[in-house]
């Protein structure tokens, strides 16, 4: 498929720290419906890729299958993709990780990919906290099979197809919580201002990061009675706060009121100020961050933000010790341990 | 009665209860006979299960080297009560049964043609071992003793394989000895010449070392270059990653104490598959271990890796199927679903190790093979080749041996490229396309991986010539894999031989036992050992030399024959299956005894009327 954007840029566009226009940083057009809510997450990927100046080739970008799955065509052409199969990018993610540390994970899944044929993978991925930014775009639906209910969709929400469903749901921030995450946060996809600072966090985050996105199925699941759709999901979210991203040059020049602010410093030397709704939620802790998703929920409300952040973690590669060098940079020489030793080996099966 | 009556030559079985220690004290002999350079086969036949079931551990002990299984006991330890009489009706007319006389065998037990060893094994223990946690364990070691009286064997070679075994806890040395006296004395006692089977030592293994496949499969995946692993936990295969792993915390560290491997324990074969994949496909060398079930759950992923060309070694340590089956016996059972793994048109790479020393060779040379033919090779070890000890001799390193791996091009290629570049463009003619790795290049190089339908540039296509020409090319790479994958082991016997036997992995020691004891009646056959798949040339030549092919292997189906006949197109006649399917290895006189049958069958067609 050839990309029939245009080749010229104006000369004038803005240019981040590597001389990069935000063009640099796109991908394919998309062949997705008009009005999806995960091009909008896209375009968020592309905006915070952009503003935090990561180099395009330095990303590998993942996925699995469904329309979510189908994203990483159209953003960072310049990044290796890997679109696996259903429900497994977790394991993909995981092994090219450890073949090269150096390298920046963005995994986008969708809720059917990451809740019901892949959650078993997703929750060992969380568990061992494998350092990628992970996106699930969440519309409650099966988009690519015309619109069946997926296991996020909220208990007596209707779809396009009229019955409503009479399954729970899963909670995927909740259970990322619980299961060990380092950072989760909830956005939605018709809310650009949350949703850019919240994936430059995540981006920044070392350890797994969870980015569940709201991002409503304009043709199958946007439906007066769905809970997924734009108009229900801008009615029912309440942030947690608003936080600035500073980057770790950047001088903290803005004052909050004392106590309502929470700062948290990032492993690269970034600080993550949230600028809270609430005083009693501290999003450091598990507790309090499951306490919170519940609280809304229970009054119908849908907590976005960032609902947790833990620095203190190691990630994969610290847990199982490997060496400082990316793996798959690793010669024959520092490898292969040689004929003498292997004859050293035998001594001990005779 | 005659008596069995040999030297270094006979088969002893030991019946026990697992989780006894039995299997380390059965070892224990098993080495002694290695260490007195008398070629020694030892086979454990164990349960599912940690405790309390029954499980046979069977070594031949053979001068001449037959290292396969023969078929038949002459000498029995039965230790376990519940298989008792079982064990006593499974000795060799002439044969010698050791048993617990701490209870005397019941009035049933009234062959004539056996000697009966009684020795109260239990009541010695009782008196002499004051450690009650410590008897269970140490009337293994007190039978062991008894054996080497009565096989006339190297005491000190007994005494010194202790003290090796416990060199870090010298304090457990010393009652295992006594242990061993214990049970020499008695017996020296009480049954003096009375077995007249004996071990000698002999020089026949001077430079051989014993050991099971797995270890060697491990070793050769640290020798080429292995870093990333993911697997889930299945016997029989279990012990290659453990292996990988102890190896690599040996002989794979930095300088500061950190891993040069990454070792993931996944959640189940799926990931595992996935992990090896994700870190192929970013350049590292990886590879994931499993049996027959994780075979089942990969089949996705391996469709992927097929499609979208992704080097992946798979280690399948095959064991009886189907499904849960019996997972601690042994089958090659798996040759079509790893053949034809996954939907849709696809075809894998297998090799086919027949000892350690193969599993070694060949796990090394499948991840050059991988890499070059971007593509999962599947290496079909068993149960009884991974699992057991087998005399072989020591690998060797060519320490001048370069990694092959394949077609990738680097930033400075890719700079420095003349033509157009697809992940999927067959420049070379032979189906085999050039890769990049992710983070190579600011601007060039980078593709999209994707098992659904892609065109020669990585883009997804539904266009139908695209999707035709992909579809051809990887059979065109098929065509090169021939050339590559090793060949068939082919020995001519007589050149007027007109029957051939075909064969793979662990059929092959039993099998030329076979021909020798046939060759010795009269009939001449010719071998094929089958080593890899595809096939070559050679594999159907050798076919269409003999008018009769019998195909041997250790699966009901006859697996590898339909496969032959699939690939090459042999009407089914022309081959006729000899299968083995207990879950125990392939022994000597069966194979000998089905040939014989199967040619009396055919035999008065001969010369018919057609």
């Amino acid at each position: 498929m050839n990309s029939r954007k245009p080749v010229f840029r104006h000369p004038g566009l803005p240019k981040n720290d590597l001389g990069c226009t935000r063009s640099d940083y796109e991908g394919l057009d998309s062949t997705l419906c008009a009005g999806c809510g995960h091009d909008s997450v896209t375009n968020g990927i592309i905006q915070a890729c952009f503003e935090l100046s990561i180099e395009p080739h330095r990303v590998a970008k993942l996925s699995g299958i469904g329309c979510s799955s189908k994203t990483p065509a159209y953003f960072l052409n310049k990044s290796h993709g890997f679109n696996s199969v259903h429900g497994r990018m977790p394991s993909i993610a995981t092994g090219a990780n450890m073949a090269n540390k150096d390298l920046s994970y963005i995994g986008v899944s969708g809720d059917g990919d990451t809740a019901s044929i892949g959650i078993g993978q997703f929750v060992h991925l969380v568990r061992r906290n494998l350092n990628m930014v992970y996106i699930v775009m969440n519309n409650g639906c099966y988009g690519l099979t015309k619109g069946q209910d997926s296991a996020t969709a909220d208990k007596g929400s209707a779809s396009k197809k009229g019955r409503s469903n009479p399954f729970e749901a899963i909670d995927l921030c909740e259970m990322a919580v619980q299961l060990g995450a380092g950072f989760v946060a909830r956005g939605f996809s018709g809310d650009k201002e949350q949703l850019v600072p919240l994936l430059k966090a995540a981006m920044l985050h070392k350890g797994f990061a969870l980015v569940d996105v709201i991002s409503p199925c304009v043709t199958f699941n946007n439906t007066a009675s769905s809970t997924k759709s734009y108009n229900w999901v801008r009615d029912h979210m309440e942030a947690s706060g608003t936080f600035d991203v500073i980057p770790e040059r950047q001088e903290i020049t803005t004052h909050y009121e004392e106590g309502a602010t929470q700062s948290v410093a990032l492993h690269d030397g970034s600080v993550i100020q949230l600028h809270k709704s609430d005083n009693s939620f501290d999003v450091t802790q598990r507790r309090s961050a499951i306490n919170a998703i519940e609280d809304h929920r229970e009054k119908g409300q849908i907590l976005t933000g960032i609902l947790h952040i833990n620095e203190t973690l190691m990630d994969t590669h610290d847990i199982i010790e490997t060496t400082d060098k990316p793996l798959n940079t690793l010669t024959q020489e520092e490898l292969c341990p040689g004929n003498q030793t292997l004859q050293q080996i035998f001594e001990t099966y005779r | 009665m005659k008596k069995l009556t040999s030297v270094n030559d006979f088969v002893i079985r030991f019946a026990n209860v697992n989780g006894s220690g039995s299997a380390s004290a059965n070892n224990l002999f098993a080495k002694v006979v290695f260490r007195l350079g008398v070629p020694v086969s030892p086979k454990n036949i164990f349960p599912s299960n940690i405790q309390g079931l029954p499980t046979w551990y069977e070594v031949r002990v053979s001068e001449q080297g037959y290292l396969g299984r023969r078929g038949g006991y002459d000498f029995i330890v039965a230790i376990n009560g519940q298989t008792l009489e079982k064990d006593y009706d499974d000795l060799l007319p002439g044969g010698y049964f050791l048993y617990d006389s701490t209870r005397t065998l019941s009035e049933h037990f009234n062959r004539n043609d056996i000697t009966l060893i009684g020795i109260p094994l239990t009541d010695i223990c009782n008196r002499e071992i004051e450690n009650p946690k410590l008897r269970p364990m140490l009337k293994n070691i007190l039978y062991v003793g008894a054996i080497a009286f009565l096989l006339d064997m190297d005491f000190s070679v007994l005494t010194d394989s202790i003290t090796k075994q416990f060199s870090k806890k010298p304090k457990l040395a010393a009652p295992n000895i006594r242990c061993l006296e214990l049970g020499f004395d008695y017996a020296s006692t009480h049954f003096k010449d009375v077995c007249n089977l004996s071990v000698k030592r002999s020089n026949k293994l001077d430079s051989h070392i014993l050991m099971d496949g797995n270890s060697a499969t491990a070793l050769g995946a640290v020798y080429s270059g292995a870093t990333v692993v993911g697997w889930y936990p299945i016997t029989p295969s279990t012990s290659v990653i453990e292996a990988f792993d102890k190896f690599t915390r040996q002989y794979r560290l930095d300088e500061s104490g950190k891993r040069k491997s990454a070792i993931i324990q996944s959640e189940d074969e799926l990931s595992a598959l996935g992990i090896a994949l994700g870190a192929s496909w970013n350049g590292a060398r990886s590879f994931t271990a499993t049996s027959g079930p994780g075979v089942s759950l990969m089949s996705e992923l391996l469709g992927l890796a097929y499609f979208a060309e992704i080097p992946v070694v798979l280690v399948n340590v095959q064991r009886a199927g189907p499904s849960t089956g019996m997972p601690t016996r042994t089958q090659q059972s798996d040759i079509l679903a790893c053949a034809y793994a996954s939907h849709g048109d696809t075809k894998h790479v297998l090799l086919f190790p027949c000892s350690p020393t193969e599993c070694f060779e060949m796990s090394a040379d499948s991840f050059d093979l991988a890499e070059t033919l971007q593509t999962p090779v599947i290496l079909m070890s068993d149960l009884d080749l991974g699992m057991n000890d087998h005399v072989c001799l020591p690998m060797e390193w060519d320490d001048d041996r370069q990694y092959r791996r394949g077609k990738v091009l680097d930033r400075e290629q890719l700079d420095n490229l003349t033509q157009d570049w697809g992940r999927y463009l067959d420049i070379d003619g032979d189906g085999i396309c050039y890769r990049t790795y992710p983070g190579t290049h600011p601007s060039k190089g980078a593709f999209f991986t994707r098992g659904s339908s892609h065109d020669p540039y990585a883009g997804y296509t539904e266009d139908n010539d695209t999707y035709k020409r992909c579809m051809q090319r990887l059979l065109k790479k098929w065509q090169t894999a021939k050339g590559l994958v090793p060949g068939p082991h082919i020995k001519t016997h007589d050149k007027t031989s007109t029957i051939g036997l075909i064969f793979y992995g662990t059929s092959a020691q039993a099998t030329y036992e076979a021909v020798e004891m046939l060759d010795k009646k009269g009939l001449a056959l010719d071998t094929m050992r089958l080593r890899g798949f595809p096939f070559q040339n050679e594999v159907s030549d050798f076919i269409d030399q003999h008018e009769k092919i019998f195909v041997i292997e250790q699966n009901r189906d006859g697996q590898m024959r339909t496969l032959l006949m699939n690939e090459l197109n042999f009407v089914p006649d022309k081959l006729t299956s000899i299968t083995h399917i207990d879950g125990t290895p392939i022994d000597a006189r069966y194979i000998c005894q089905s040939i014989e049958a199967l040619l009396e069958k055919t035999l008065p067609h001969k010369g018919g009327a057609a």
